[in-house]
């Protein structure tokens, strides 16, 4: 029984982890950036929620304009600061990224200042706890799982299926040769932030109501973790990025239940190393051949 | 192409403003009470007396490094007010140090620059263990008002008075772990307890570790211990170990942020145990939009606004007449940390050493050493390591609000 409640723990934190590590993955896969900035977009979409909320908007709206205000954002990120640097060297995109980030986090502090906001997780999803033959369930995990599947088949959908994914994948085989043969480059490189900014507008939400503290820096850490999920599944691979964050929600909660919980961080990352050690493009990933 | 750049140097230019501002402010002095002295006296002997605030005014814990300044500096604003001491106003110097031990080490030699003669910090344990080496280098009189870990001021397992220019207006973290398993035991009618506990922050294992001792010497029978790591969010897999073996209290040693996260998931994971903490609960209801996870918790604090003494009242008064809000126990606790020491330096005044000396300031220390008065946390005399003698007020979270259950 303890096991189940466990699963349903480690499944809980792995939805979190695969939807941030999506975005992630999207956008290295189409213009090879880690978006350092991703994490804290899921900070903005949580100052979004509890703003809304907080001016007595209802929940449902108050959720369209946390994913909303994500995707603005990132989609605004992408153009002013990403897009006049495409022919530039990548280095540059990765600082640009980095410095992004610290400008989000600070403008957060002067704005909303540096303290954590208690975050009103009650007004979109009751505290409630069912108990099925012994295991203990709350409402917040079984949403959060259920979001998490439904997001990510959408994705899959919206990748494999429609005109548009066909062009991301494109895109991301070759730019040039896409462009060449009359993808808008442009356009495409825009709809994957706004993709990966709309999980990560939904992780926001699904992330206040398990940890209902939003503060400025609160992106920092799952945005690491979720950055780590996308190199342990593959960067750059959807299928990837969502089986990474699975793992490594799950190990983590395995650790912690077998009663290393003080060990749980350092046991993870030994195990990410292990297995680049041993696969360096992660389980999922593409072997990509140097082109000359 | 032309506009894009214009853009993007805007928005450098805007990064650069964000980090310089996150930065700045470090140094601002405070106070604006540094009136004239008065006429007659040669200016340098009435020079003011610095004395420096080492606190984190932003960041994590900012809640209790503003509390302690604003309370520390409602004391000394009052001594100014009724003309200082020995004719001298006191001088405040702030540094924030954002809750980082590297930046309190930076703050304190900032402090030294500025020529403080003594220190009123740090707030949080960690980064004040990091400040008091040097500080005991420089035979810097300070007091902190909250760094409640033993290794501040002395070694707890060889019984060694550490640092003797460093004092507290705050209990020690083994009286705390103490006191509550004591109260478990004998107020809640507890017979088994877990623990769950911060492994990166000295104040959280100090805790921890007192509690459980106590606990086994008075029969409360431990009966599952969790760590997690510092700046974790998720505690949803300890505590459904925890909620597994079914304790009758559940001892949560941290910050209010993280005890916030704690009583929620515990909830989630069905542990219905009482949750019993330290001081660094203190301010957990305003992180609570839904108070109803930690409805039923105990936890123990320097001072309570409940407390019907004057020295209580009298405080209470003037805080809320100076900031419209109601003073928590860091800022009771500020309030009495500047009152130990500015009649510290009233003694030393009288010594007829120069301001800021090295005979001073050990004057400064031996004064400190010998306060017996009645303060706003309770009459406090210093043990032999530097520590309060003083009683505990345990505070009772019921119905969404923290009532007084009485001195402990």
């Amino acid at each position: 029984m303890l096991f189940f409640s466990q699963l349903v723990n480690g499944l809980q934190l792995g939805s979190i982890y695969a939807m941030i590590a999506l975005g992630y993955s999207m956008v290295y896969g189409i213009i090879m950036l880690l978006n350092f900035a991703h994490g804290d977009v899921l900070m903005a979409g949580g100052f979004i929620a509890l703003f809304s909320i907080n001016a007595g908007l209802s929940p449902v709206l108050a959720v369209s304009l946390a994913i909303g205000g994500c995707v603005c954002l990132s989609v605004l990120i992408e153009k002013v600061a990403y897009s006049p640097l495409r022919a530039a060297p990548r280095i540059s995109l990765l600082i640009t990224a980095i410095g992004v980030s610290l400008l989000l986090q600070n403008l957060a502090q002067l704005f909303f200042s540096a303290s954590a906001h208690s975050f009103p997780a009650n007004s979109i999803l009751p505290m409630k706890n069912y108990s099925i033959s012994g295991v203990n369930i709350s409402l917040t995990s079984i949403v959060t799982i259920l979001t998490a599947i439904v997001s990510m088949a959408a994705l899959t959908y919206l990748v494999q299926r429609t005109k548009i994914g066909k062009a991301m994948r494109a895109v991301s085989e070759d730019a040039e040769a896409a462009q060449l043969m009359g993808v808008n480059v442009n356009r495409v490189i825009s709809f994957t932030f706004a993709a990966g900014a709309a999980l990560a507008g939904v992780g926001s939400i699904l992330y206040c109501c398990r940890y209902p503290l939003v503060a400025p820096t609160m992106g920092a850490l799952p945005g690491l973790k979720a950055f780590v999920a996308a190199v342990f599944g593959g960067i750059g691979s959807i299928p990837g990025a969502m089986a990474g964050g699975f793992a490594i929600g799950l190990f983590e909660t395995l650790v912690t239940a077998l009663g290393f919980s003080t060990w749980a961080d350092g046991i993870v990352f030994g195990i990410l190393i292990l297995v680049l050690l041993v696969k360096p493009t992660g389980i999922m990933g593409r072997s990509m051949m140097e082109k000359v | 192409m032309k506009k894009q750049k214009k853009i993007t140097i805007a928005l450098a230019t805007l990064l650069c403003l964000a980090l310089l501002s996150a930065c700045g402010g470090g140094g601002s002095t405070g106070g604006g009470n540094n009136s004239t002295p008065p006429a007659g006296s040669t200016p340098e002997s009435n020079a003011p007396i610095k004395v420096g605030i080492l606190a984190p005014l932003t960041g994590d814990v900012a809640e209790y490094g503003i509390a302690v300044r604003n309370g520390a500096q409602l004391y000394i604003d009052q001594r100014n007010a009724a003309g200082g001491v020995n004719g001298k106003q006191i001088e405040v110097i702030q540094y924030d140090e954002e809750g980082l031990p590297t930046n309190a080490l930076t703050g304190y030699n900032y402090l030294v620059d500025q020529g403080v003669t003594a220190i009123i910090g740090d707030v949080t344990t960690n980064p004040t263990l990091a400040v008091v080496p040097e500080a005991f280098a420089d035979n810097m009189p300070m007091i902190t008002a909250s760094a409640t870990a033993a290794a501040v001021t002395f070694d707890d397992t060889t019984g060694e008075l550490l640092y003797p220019n460093m004092f507290r207006s705050c209990f020690i973290d083994p009286f705390q772990g103490e006191k509550m398993a004591d109260f478990a035991s004998a107020n809640l009618d507890a017979k088994t307890a877990a623990v769950i506990f911060n492994t990166g922050i000295d104040y959280s294992i100090g805790l921890k570790d007192a509690f459980v001792k106590k606990a086994g010497e008075i029969g409360l029978e431990i009966v599952s211990q969790e760590g997690y790591a510092d700046g974790a969010v998720d505690f949803q897999s300890q505590l459904t170990n925890i909620a597994a073996r079914k304790p009758d209290v559940l001892f949560t040693p941290d910050y209010y942020n993280t005890v916030a996260l704690i009583s929620q998931q515990a909830r989630n994971a069905g542990v219905t145990a009482a949750m019993l903490g330290g001081d660094g609960w203190a301010t957990v209801l305003d992180v609570m939009n839904n108070p109803a996870p930690i409805d039923g918790s105990y936890y123990c604090s320097g001072y309570s606004v409940e407390d019907a003494s004057p020295a209580v009242q009298d405080f209470l008064k003037a805080y809320m007449d100076e900031h419209g809000s109601i003073p928590n126990m860091f800022a009771a606790q500020g309030f009495d940390a500047a009152m130990v020491l500015v009649t510290a330096l009233e003694i030393a005044e009288t010594s007829g050493h120069a301001t800021g000396s090295d005979e001073y300031r050990s004057a400064v220390i031996d004064a400190m050493r010998a306060t017996d008065m009645e303060c706003v946390t309770g009459h406090i005399t210093y043990d032999a390591f530097n520590n309060p003698i003083k009683s505990a007020a345990i505070i009772h979270i019921t119905g969404g609000v923290e009532r007084f259950w009485g001195k402990y």
